[in-house]
């Protein structure tokens, strides 16, 4: 009886991914869908807990199962809640990493279990397959976990892009290593000491570590969606290690699902997956921005009260938010400053680069925290047709996505990427912190054309003035 | 090669599922708008914390003895619980805020 109704909490788990993963991907059932795939959880959980057998043997170690449950909902609770929506992208990040440590750790106990069995109990050859799972589990997890705590810290900004000639070989080398040594141990029967396991572990570690710590900020969201990808595969592996359904299910649909995320958010940038991953931008920063320093030429400032009365005076003013946007935590600033403007007849409007921010869709996420209404946010295809019409385009921290060298230069490393095609307006107005180079590291033309002007500071701090400049007048 | 391969039809209803739900996951997040692009990520980020349940079995199937499974197996359930509150959460909070605008 307890055996069958776990079957059936399993399915129903199995059904709830599979309509909480469709409804997340439409606006208007987005919510339910996540709280429908929660519950789903919740009933797979407690199914395991209290009706799981194997060989008749019940669960045992209530106090450690329900502490560790006890503990982790708390800390999982207040770190949730407490984020700041502009921490989002490294919290998906860390979290990321806790499920891929938890598929590594299960395969480490698994694998410890299995050598006690081995030798000090039957001495029988262990199946292939049981120990493939565990050490795919192994390796996997622990490249999932390894890179998805370096792309927590390059978010955060406590880890710098740091790459070295011939790293990627060096990679590749490591990878195939790790492979290699996993492909010994299997057909092995795992009969050889655990040195080799644990040195799989100590390589995939290091592995995840090189893997990231190259690629670009600017690429991070393609680097988690594909982590999160990895990790779902790892959980999979549990499935076929305890021949648990709803971890297989859950965790291939995940993989498949956020393999196929990863893609599309490629396709926004308009590279390839392998570009991302080996092209990395540390690669051909120097040259680039080599190149283009020597036609930089000179940029004009503009003052706060310049830029308020151009502003004011507009018909039609649109804002591209970008990452410096959410940096400064300036959405309500932004929203504030839109009220005032649209108070004066000003129409205005944002437009939403894909990737804008540091993730897909980031930019919606803040906005829509500063109450902006849906229907002022403008797609690029759409707001590209807008910019023609524009009296002003005000950049907020945004660089890389209204790059014009994604159009003009072909040695630019963004080449081909779908910008924002912000020289189009009138006047633009750019709103940076410094003169450096965005995450790309390449240098932005748009800042030394004529009709652009810059307005260097704080995101926040500059738009707060402006917001006092113009009541002003 | 041959226990891989026997492993293989021993469990061929798990290669099944994992070739449909390959097919599957890609079909259902296959028309996402880019605004839930985030969302989904975390959504799902959220729904391989049903890695949770191994962690739960190792966790109970440990020899009170054992001390290195247990503590590891307790690690294993924090995290992985880490993983799935967090993410659900993260996910909500995301998403109310788009529901206010409606």
């Amino acid at each position: 009886m307890g055996i069958s109704l776990l079957t059936l909490a399993y399915l129903i788990g199995s059904v709830t991914f599979i309509l909480g993963l469709k409804m997340l991907s439409h606006p208007d059932s987005a919510r339910k869908g996540n709280l429908i795939a929660a519950a789903g959880m919740i009933i797979a959980i407690l199914g395991t807990i209290f009706l799981y057998e194997n060989e008749g043997k019940k669960l045992g170690n209530y106090i450690w199962i329900f502490g560790g449950l006890l503990i982790g909902t708390i800390i999982g609770t207040l770190s949730a809640k407490k984020v700041k929506m502009t921490a989002m992208p490294e919290m998906v990040s860390l979290f990321n990493g806790m499920g891929g440590a938890c598929a590594a750790l299960i395969s480490m106990v698994e694998f410890n279990h299995l050598q006690h069995q081995q030798f000090m109990v039957s001495g029988a050859p262990v199946g292939g397959g049981t120990l493939l799972a565990i050490v795919l589990g192994l390796i996997i997890g622990t490249i999932s976990f390894a890179g998805s705590m370096v792309a927590w810290g390059k978010l955060n900004g406590r880890i710098k892009d740091f790459s070295f000639p011939g790293q990627h070989l060096i990679n590749i080398g490591l990878l195939l290593l790790i492979l290699c040594m996993a492909g010994y141990l299997v057909w092995q029967g795992g009969e050889v000491s655990s040195f080799y396991f644990y040195l799989i572990f100590i390589l995939s570690a290091v592995y995840g570590i090189f893997f990231v710590l190259p690629i670009g900020g600017a690429d991070m969201p393609v680097v988690i969606s594909l982590l999160n990808s990895f990790t779902g595969v790892a959980a999979a592996t549990g499935g076929f290690l305890y021949d648990n359904p709803v971890m297989l299910t859950g965790g291939i649909l995940v993989g498949a699902a956020g393999t196929l995320l990863t893609i599309l958010m490629c396709k926004a940038m308009n590279r390839s997956l392998q570009n991302v991953l080996i092209g990395s931008f540390g690669g051909n920063k120097a040259a680039a921005s080599g190149g283009a320093m020597a036609s930089g030429g000179t940029y004009k400032e503009i003052t706060l009260s310049d830029a308020a009365m151009v502003m004011s005076y507009a018909n039609k003013v649109i804002i591209v938010p970008g990452y410096g946007l959410a940096v400064a935590q300036a959405q309500h600033t932004c929203h504030e400053l839109e009220k005032l403007l649209e108070n004066k007849g000003v129409q205005v409007q944002y437009a939403i680069h894909p990737v804008a921010g540091r993730m897909p869709g980031h930019m919606n996420v803040l906005l829509a925290e500063a109450d902006v209404s849906y229907d002022k946010l403008h797609e690029m295809e759409t707001a590209n047709e807008e910019f023609k019409t524009t009296d002003v385009v005000l950049v907020l921290g945004a660089n890389d996505v209204v790059n014009p060298a994604a159009k003009s230069d072909p040695s630019s490393p963004i080449y081909g990427m779908p910008i924002l095609e912000v020289e189009d307006a009138k006047a633009v107005i750019v709103n940076k912190r410094s003169m450096k180079p965005g995450y790309a590291g390449i240098e932005n033309q748009l800042f030394y054309q004529p009709k652009t002007s810059m307005l260097f500071g704080d995101a926040k701090k500059a738009l707060q003035d402006l917001i006092a400049e113009i009541k002003n007048i | 090669m041959t226990e891989i391969l026997g492993w293989l039809q021993a469990h061929q209803q798990m290669v099944y599922i994992v070739i449909l739900s390959i097919f599957l996951g890609v079909e259902v997040i296959g028309r996402v708008p880019s605004v839930l692009h985030t969302p989904l990520m975390s959504g799902a980020n959220a729904i391989h914390g049903v890695v949770i349940i191994g962690a739960i079995i190792v966790m109970g199937q440990a020899d009170s003895g054992n001390y290195l499974a247990l503590i590891l197996g307790f690690l294993a359930v924090v995290l992985g619980t880490l993983n799935v509150v967090g993410g659900f959460v993260v996910t909500d909070r995301m998403l109310e805020m788009f529901k206010k605008k409606k």
